[in-house]
């Protein structure tokens, strides 16, 4: 009796302390292309619990990047609400999109995305000047960040001056410049190859744990199954399945059978 | 802000960060300059339209100051000589304005200049669609894209335009004192040269920003999803 009463209670104890730092309620997205709709999501319902490595996998064409998207920030649903730290993303004005962009969201691209113009340091202090701190103290903790992913030495060089694999590290410093609660990565091992984009992803991996910052990255890399706490399988506009680390079978070839 | 962000900022409001995104305006200035000198060349070429038609309307403003300050002489032969060169002088005008043919070539040579200026700038914001995009994503205001955009040209502008406008005014005293000997020189009036130096260079100004505007303004509504926008 006590035991079960005590289970109970550390149930809703952790429950509580959980929070769903994103929620997607029946949301679906069409697009108009000429005369044809073309129905990206039909109707996703999705929760992701703060602090995890979540995955969102699917095959071109899938509805993984206007999920991924919905999710950000960066498109509104045809219908249906996204919920960020349950506040409704659809009802915030253009200033408070802004600013979650800025303080609560980082961003991490593909094509790494930085700005040409700038060096290092200057990119990854950007967000840090969009939120107001002071450029001492922005300076000071954009040098932290660089040296957090081992480009301490590099700060004053462009991005052309940089590799790939260098240029993505640029900007995972720069998703982390102003403590955002979520990153959302866009296949951030698109443009790499083998060996770096281990090394991303299990940079993030570490600052992910370290900072208790939710990671959700859209992706075909396999080589993300291994560190993601949950993947979301979507395929034609709809989930698939939801599997956590523990149900995960990753064996080459496998998964390729979808496909 | 309304209701709804009081959610977000309270765990943060420690922070040394503000509640709203800023842009100050010493780190705009910061950012429009340093575009310009990683597009020198591009820029060149902009603002070479630009130098040329003010230039050009310098020249006809300043000729037209030396023919006034020849007229005050009241020197008849020096009137047979201004006639002669092309004024169009009735026999009891003792000043001249520039007639509707010089006028006629400046505005459309200032024309063809904006057409050109908002061209390039068009294509220079399609260009870098990912650049913007990505600064929305890092929590850019419309307005900031808008600020530097306008603040690109501005300092663009502002250097093409001096540079018209003085080559355009010392083109202009050299052809007088060919034309009509350097003696002539001396009836200028100095503040009505410097007037229309500072006239020439105006115009180049405010073109430069009439020309940036309406690029400018799609730059600034270009939405962040398009800095996603990969090719898979």
């Amino acid at each position: 009796m006590l035991n079960e009463q005590a289970e109970a209670i550390t149930d809703k104890l952790s429950e509580a302390m959980e929070r769903k730092i994103v929620r997607v309620s029946k949301v679906t997205k069409t697009f108009k292309l000429g005369k044809v709709d073309v129905r990206a999501l039909k109707g996703v319902d999705l929760d992701i619990m703060a602090g995890r490595y979540v995955s969102i996998m699917g095959p071109s064409g899938s509805g993984k990047s206007t999920l991924f998207n919905m999710i950000g920030g960066l498109d509104k649903p045809s219908s249906g609400k996204v919920f960020i730290d349950e506040v409704d993303i659809a009802q915030l004005d253009a200033y408070e999109l802004a600013w979650l962009r800025c303080r609560k969201i980082g961003y991490i691209f593909q094509t790494f995305n930085l700005i040409q113009v700038m060096t290092a340091l200057e990119n990854v202090t950007l967000p840090m000047i969009f939120g107001g701190m002071g450029n001492e103290t922005a300076v000071e903790k954009g040098m932290e960040l660089l040296d957090l992913v081992g480009l301490g030495d590099r700060y004053q060089h462009k991005p052309f001056e940089l590799s790939g694999g260098q240029q993505q590290r640029v900007a995972v410093a720069r998703a982390l410049a102003n403590n955002p609660a979520i990153i959302l990565a866009d296949e951030p091992t698109g443009n790499l190859d083998l060996n770096t984009g281990e090394e991303i992803i299990a940079l993030l991996k570490n600052l992910s744990w370290e900072r208790k910052v939710t990671v959700i990255s859209a992706t075909h890399d396999i080589k993300m199954l291994n560190v993601s706490d949950q993947v979301i399988w979507i395929r034609d506009g709809q989930i698939e399945k939801i599997e956590e680390r523990e149900d995960l079978t990753i064996s080459v070839g496998s998964v390729g059978e979808k496909w | 802000m309304s209701q709804n962000t009081s959610n977000f900022v309270g765990k943060q409001s420690s922070d040394p960060v503000q509640r709203q995104v800023v842009l100050p305006f010493k780190q705009s200035l910061a950012i429009s300059f340093k575009q310009i000198r990683v597009r020198f060349f591009r820029s060149l070429i902009t603002t070479l339209s630009l130098v040329l038609a003010i230039s050009f309307l310098s020249f006809v403003r300043v000729s037209n100051d030396v023919a006034n300050g020849l007229l005050s002489t009241g020197d008849p032969d020096v009137r047979r000589q201004l006639i002669r060169a092309g004024y169009d002088l009735g026999p009891e005008d003792v000043r001249t304005e520039t007639n509707p043919k010089q006028r006629w070539i400046v505005i459309l040579s200032i024309l063809v200049c904006v057409v050109g200026i908002v061209n390039a700038q068009l294509m220079a914001v399609t260009e870098r669609f990912r650049e913007i995009g990505t600064m929305k994503c890092l929590g850019a205001l419309d307005r900031f894209i808008l600020r530097l955009f306008l603040l690109e040209a501005g300092m663009q502008g502002v250097v093409g335009a001096v540079a018209g406008a003085i080559m355009g005014a010392l083109f202009s005293l050299v052809n007088s004192a060919i034309q009509f000997g350097g003696a002539s020189l001396t009836y200028v009036l100095v503040g009505d040269v410097i007037f229309s130096v500072a006239f020439a260079t105006g115009v180049g100004f405010l073109l430069s920003l009439a020309g940036v505007f309406y690029p400018a303004i799609v730059a600034s509504r270009m939405q962040p999803v398009e800095a996603m926008r990969a090719e898979h």
